[in-house]
């Protein structure tokens, strides 16, 4: 059981302001993730909830409680770093039991617990050797079982599998999944991956440069990014944006005109909108369909042809736009292409870079990951 | 291919073992030629006072050596010596390496300053903590003693090798501080992280952090001090010349004693023999020691 509530949070360092005041809430076991470009402050804010950073102003509450003066190690929480930051002269079994042994816990009982968290994590095998005899992935376990031992309210984890190859990202990709559903904890998760963002976490932070752009669960920022920065961020490969005239507001969509003349209603609520006002209209990549018939066409420059599907980056006026195709189109670069795309998959963005609202939710918005198990699977560890 | 054997190897035609040659030679001949003739004197009688005495002694030199309580004495003294600045140097310097690398204003001369007395050649600091520091009347630790009431000590009387071991250790302790204050800096400041989040306080750290990273460092402190403290001389000589009786002289100043104070150089060369052994008695202990912490 642990909540946990950012209040105005701001940090400096001297005179460079890094975290501009964040407001956040993280409900209990829930998994929470922050994505954003580098350097925009997230192992910042992970340190300050830690404790090993302190917050310039605001407040970080856990389970209602102000913590802001509160020791790293009496803040419940344990912390799994992005170079494992083993002690390299202990074994794993040391590593694992090293916070009991500090605590004064006795050797029987540390070992008991040591090898309960080693079986979760299958380290039995590898109790007695040092971190140097370990290889990246089994390091990274070591690392979680540290935290694992504390029996922490709160897990967090600073890009703890950017240091593994594809293959092993992926399976601990699904043995941390696995972990928060048998630990039933709560979990901050940093992570440069959209991938990892996207099939972890139930509600993703987007930071950028120090404050929370949205916040809200993987297929609400797909569907529905609130912002240009974040339509931008979310997916890969990244969004498309053209720019658009308005052409008029009705309150079924805004009309606008498209750099090759065509003319569609994007269903977005327009009420606000000013006469003259630019647009941007953005595509996702795989919404934009090759048509014979479409408004938008372009020459190809580059063909990437992964198999399954081709990615074609066709110029369009200045724009370079990037079109996820089937993996048979029989396209050649240079070749020109048509192409358009349903309009409720469009989105459309103000001149403050902000999205005008959809007039319908996307149904899969509010999903999140626990969602995803049918309605036959259990909700819960069977007892 | 081109032959890689040393000997025949070429490097653009020309052939490297006669471009290597005078630099072996050299070396070569630098230990060789002393090492024997070391050998040679000591199984000699030849002592300057009594030119008519010559010829082959046998272990005559040795014998009378190793019977001469002033051997056991220096021996003990060296060791003492020796033992007794490697533990104020690498305690010493790991506690200020650790202050050292705490952030503090004016830091980088705070670091400069105790690193400095490295610097100052052996004659030159022993001649000044004799008449300067630990000078019964002028020195500056009578002057401290006198201002809190108490009798100013005479250091070189009362306490002559505790005065050497004091001077040689203030000439050392900024190498070892150098040397583990590199090492500090390689320290994963994750891993003291890591530790703070289990819980360690700054002691904990130290012991259990700190201290383990620093090991390597350490034997190499202690390997290097080791080799040089065997042969401590100038500060003896220009201080305490060996006494009161012998109170300070270690197996260098013995050998002096012998050879230059005596004119004995057989006796001399046997007890450099003597000092040869022991040293590397020492060595391969010590070097068995560094190898392993080297290993892991
Ligand atoms: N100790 C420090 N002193 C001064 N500036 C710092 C300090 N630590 C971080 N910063 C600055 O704060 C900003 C945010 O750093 P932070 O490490 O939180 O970024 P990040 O989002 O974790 O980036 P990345 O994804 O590359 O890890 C950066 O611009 C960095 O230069
Ligand atoms: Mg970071």
């Amino acid at each position: 059981m642990a909540t946990l509530q950012l209040h105005n949070i701001t940090k400096r360092f001297g005179d460079t302001e890094v975290i501009k005041g964040i407001n956040l809430e993280v409900n209990d076991r829930e998994f929470v993730v922050f994505v954003g470009p580098s350097g925009c402050g997230k192992s910042t804010l992970m340190r300050m909830i830690a404790g090993l950073e302190s917050a310039t102003d605001g407040d970080i509450l856990i389970n209602g409680q102000r913590i802001n003066d509160v020791g790293p190690a009496d803040r419940g929480l344990a912390m799994v770093f992005q170079s494992y930051a083993l002690y390299p002269h202990m074994t794993v079994e040391g590593n694992m039991g090293f916070s009991m042994r500090l605590a004064g816990v006795p050797k029987e009982e540390r070992r008991a617990k040591v090898l309960e968290a080693a079986k979760i994590l299958q380290l039995e095998p590898l109790l007695d050797r040092k971190p140097k005899a370990l290889s990246g992935g089994q390091r990274q376990r070591v690392a979680i079982g540290r935290a694992i031992v504390r029996n922490p309210s709160i897990f967090l984890f600073d890009e703890p599998l950017s240091n593994l190859d594809a293959a092993l990202r992926v399976q601990m990709r699904i043995e941390l999944a696995r972990l928060h559903d048998e630990l039933d904890a709560t979990m901050i998760y940093v992570t440069h991956d959209q991938i990892e963002a996207m099939t972890m976490a139930d509600k993703i932070v987007v930071l950028h440069d120090g404050v929370v752009e949205q916040v809200g669960s993987p297929m609400a920022l797909y569907h529905h990014p609130c912002n240009r920065f974040v339509a931008g961020f979310i997916g890969s490969p990244k969004m498309n944006f053209l720019p658009v005239t308005l052409t008029g507001v009705a309150p079924g969509g805004v009309g606008v005109r498209l750099p090759g003349g065509g003319e569609r209603s994007i269903p977005v609520d327009g009420t606000h909108l000013e006469e003259s006002a630019t647009l941007e209209l953005g595509v996702r990549p795989e919404h934009l369909v090759l048509d014979e018939q479409g408004p938008l066409s372009g020459e190809i420059k580059v063909l990437e042809r992964l198999g399954g599907q081709t990615s074609l980056y066709v110029q369009m006026n200045d724009e370079l736009i990037t079109i996820m195709a089937d993996g048979d189109v029989a396209y050649r670069v240079n070749d020109t292409v048509h192409f358009g795309f349903a309009p409720e998959r469009a989105h459309l963005f103000g001149a403050d870079g902000l999205a005008l609202p959809s007039l319908q939710q996307h149904p899969l918005a509010g999903l999140t990951r626990h969602d995803n198990r049918g309605p036959g699977a259990p909700s819960e560890e069977p007892a | 291919m081109t032959k890689t054997r040393a000997s025949g190897r070429t490097v653009g035609g020309l052939r490297t073992l006669s471009l290597q040659a005078p630099a072996v030679t050299l070396l070569l001949l630098w230990m060789i030629v002393p090492l024997g003739m070391t050998l040679w004197f000591s199984f000699q009688y030849y002592n300057l006072l009594m030119p008519g005495m010559t010829g082959f002694a046998g272990l005559e030199n040795y014998e009378y050596l190793l019977t001469d309580p002033a051997l056991w004495k220096s021996m003990g003294n060296t060791l003492l010596l020796v033992g007794w600045v490697l533990a104020i140097t690498v305690v010493g310097g790991t506690l200020l390496a650790v202050l050292f690398q705490q952030d503090f204003a004016g830091r980088g001369i705070a670091r400069v300053l105790a690193i400095s007395p490295f610097f100052v050649m052996p004659t030159v600091s022993a001649l000044v903590w004799k008449n300067m520091m630990m000078h019964p009347s002028n020195g500056v630790l009578a002057w401290l003693a006198e201002s809190f009431g108490l009798p100013a000590v005479d250091w070189f009387s009362s306490l002559p090798l505790t005065s050497i071991v004091i001077i040689v250790a203030w000439q050392w302790l900024p190498f070892a501080l150098l040397i583990l204050l590199t090492a500090m800096q390689s320290l994963d400041e994750d891993q003291v992280e890591a530790a703070r989040m289990d819980g360690a306080g700054p002691v904990a750290i130290f012991f259990f952090i700190t201290l383990p990273h620093l090991r390597r460092a350490i034997s190499v402190v202690v390997m290097i001090e080791m080799i040089f403290l065997l042969t401590i001389f100038a500060e003896i000589f220009v201080t305490t010349s060996g006494g009161p009786g012998l109170a300070t002289t270690n197996l260098a100043y013995l050998i002096y004693i012998r050879a230059l104070l005596d004119f004995d150089v057989g006796t001399a060369s046997a007890g450099g023999v003597i000092a040869i052994i022991l040293a590397n008695i020492v060595a391969i202990f010590l070097v068995r020691m560094v190898a392993k912490n080297l290993e892991d």
